[in-house]
């Protein structure tokens, strides 16, 4: 290997390595405030480059069904819950939450569908289409029950992205899609050619790592999620609500999620199933950064990214083993190194 | 009219029932104490007129029945509780801390402000602490900490389960002294205290809690001179 290719493949890498921390970012958030490791954020991904494809053919896609479909789900789980707890004053707020505002999103698309739109505005339109569908499947699967142990809410986001999966079929059908590239520009660093899209993809990576940083830092809406996160009791007591502060997690993770699904798509044939392989290797940068520290995930998800670029060079049949297989050192790195502190640490 | 009026609570683990049938009232701008030894059952009782534990019977705040409205909804409505385990944010600064606990009130930013400058003045070491991560304080800063994070929620009602737990007996009477002047800026307060001779000091109306059941109660004055009560909480003499 020459310097020259190490160079192209570290690129590479980094752009891939990009992708991947935009979804273990959204994975470290989601389970902080929730507890849930919410494997579908791979999906999520590869459903807004779907319906990013299909605006682009103008055709409707089929994230519209999707979240229509959800919307009234989630409404008649949320209304049954009202009337049971006896509030039924709440139940003009949850329509608007649960039902008009997504079949806004999902109206707004299925009338603009058939039209020639500019690139800006399908991207726009998409990643406003998908990201009711975390929120949504929070209220219908997640919710009932959120007091469960961690390992079954696992077994159940398993279960969920099969179901998504399914459904991805059902939606949008069996063929793979490539985008638009988002730019043909590409920059020169000293010998090595960089694509535009690239550039972007990283440019992505770091202006969302950026945001988030200052919104938890100083926002009062950032705190109360990180609170929410350390102590549900406590933050309970200062009005705070834990579903409110998840549905604000599972809304920054999915704009996380179908940005980087945007990104990937002009240089990766996606397909409905194609958002596993994708959430999993963002997952072992999550699990890297121990699924608590945005830093080190950050870090994690792109030294995945480097690996799977030099291992896809020296034989890529491989590339998906060697990337898991350094799954197995992290993990033993990560239960020999951190302290296992309680659900509940006592003052 | 009494602020706050509990009616026929009763709070139940599974079978075991650890508060039978309790009627507690706060009147306005007065001190109530409920006193007891330990698994009396208090924190249950506070802990469910808060709406943290499931309950019979009913909560009357203000005139209105809250027993159906959740914890958040009753926080937003001024009724507060500093919990005996405090459940601070410790990762967070003490600031952020304070900051969390105006969050109910979170678009009044100017008068915010002005009730994080009151608690700096009543515990100024807060002030001086205010970039320290919460859980590395002191067991008394901690005490402040929870007490000044519940007053940045401006509550009418404040329930305190034991202030003074793990604290020497001096700095108990510090921050069971800043109570009756909590009342003076209209804060009506439900006390539940160990230290039952401070707690009476203290308060307006007291309560005395066993096993579930209230056995005694009457103004606080009257209490602490009650012969039964001076042999078995208040340690034999005046
Ligand atoms: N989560 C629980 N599950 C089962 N029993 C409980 C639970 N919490 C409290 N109890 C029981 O309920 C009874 C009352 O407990 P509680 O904490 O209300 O007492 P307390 O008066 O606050 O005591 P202390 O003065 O020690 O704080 C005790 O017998 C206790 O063991
Ligand atoms: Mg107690």
């Amino acid at each position: 290997m020459t310097a020259d290719i190490a160079a192209i493949l570290a690129v590479d890498g980094i752009a891939t390595g990009a992708i991947y921390v935009l979804i273990a970012l959204g994975f470290v958030l989601i389970f902080a405030v929730t507890r849930v490791i919410f494997v579908p954020f791979g999906d999520i991904a590869a459903f807004t480059a779907l319906t990013v494809a299909a605006l682009e053919l103008k055709q409707v896609p089929g994230t519209v069904g999707l979240v229509a479909a959800l919307a009234v789900l989630a409404t008649l789980v949320e209304v049954v819950s009202l009337l049971r707890a006896r509030s039924p004053g709440r139940i003009p707020k949850a329509l608007v939450f649960y039902l008009v505002l997504p079949l806004a999103a999902a109206g707004a698309v299925w009338l603009t569908a058939g039209h020639a739109l500019p690139m800006a505005l399908r991207i726009v339109l998409s990643l406003v289409l998908i990201l009711p569908v975390a929120p949504l499947l929070d209220r219908i699967v997640y919710r009932p029950i959120a007091d469960a142990s961690v390992l079954l809410l696992l077994t159940v986001s398993m279960a969920l992205h099969f179901a998504l999966v399914g459904l991805g079929l059902l939606f949008f059908g069996p063929e793979g899609v490539r985008t638009e590239t988002l730019t043909d520009a590409t920059f020169e660093f000293g010998s090595v050619f960089v694509p535009g899209q690239t550039v972007m993809i990283v440019g992505a990576a770091l202006l969302f790592s950026a945001l988030l940083y200052l919104f938890f830092e100083f926002t009062l809406t950032g705190k109360a999620l990180h609170a929410t996160a350390i102590n549900r009791t406590g933050a309970r007591l200062m009005g705070i609500r834990p579903e409110r502060a998840g549905t604000i997690a599972y809304l920054l993770g999915s704009l996380l999620a179908g940005v980087s699904g945007i990104l990937i798509a002009p240089v990766n044939t996606i397909f409905y199933d194609s958002g596993f392989l994708i959430g999993l290797k963002a997952f072992v940068g999550a699990i890297i950064g121990g699924l608590v520290s945005f830093p080190v995930t950050a870090l994690g998800s792109v030294l995945v990214g480097l690996l799977e670029s030099f291992a896809s060079f020296q034989s890529s049949a491989y590339k998906e083993v060697i990337v898991f297989s350094i799954l197995i050192p992290v993990l033993l790195w990560r239960s020999y190194t951190t302290v296992h502190s309680e659900e509940d640490t006592e003052e | 009219m009494a602020l706050l009026a509990i009616e026929d609570f009763s709070v139940s683990y599974g079978k075991a029932e650890a508060v039978r049938s309790v009627s507690v009232e706060v009147e306005k701008g007065r001190i109530a104490t409920v006193i007891g030894p330990n698994g009396a059952g208090k924190t249950s009782l506070l802990n469910a007129a808060i709406g943290l534990l499931p309950a019979s019977g009913r909560v009357i705040y203000d005139g209105e029945d809250i027993s159906r409205l959740d914890v958040e909804q009753r926080v937003e409505m001024g009724f507060c509780l500093v919990p005996e385990r405090r459940e601070l944010f410790g990762e967070m600064s003490v600031e952020d801390n304070l900051r969390l606990g105006a969050y109910s009130h979170r678009r009044a930013h100017a008068q915010n402000k002005r009730s994080l400058d009151e608690i700096y003045d009543r515990f100024p070491r807060l002030m001086e602490r205010r970039r320290q991560a919460a859980g590395t304080l002191s067991g008394g800063e901690r005490q402040m900490l929870a007490l000044g994070r519940a007053l940045m929620a401006r509550p009418k009602l404040l329930m305190l389960d034991e202030p003074s737990l793990g604290l020497a007996p001096l700095i108990t009477r510090e921050i069971l002294a800043t109570l009756p002047s909590l009342c003076e800026n209209g804060v009506s307060i439900l006390l539940v205290e160990q230290n039952a001779r401070a707690a009476l000091e203290t308060a307006d109306f007291g309560y005395v809690m066993e096993t579930g059941d209230i056995v005694r109660s009457g103004p606080a004055d009257a209490l602490i001179h009650d012969p039964m009560l001076i042999t078995t909480y208040l340690g034999g003499h005046g």
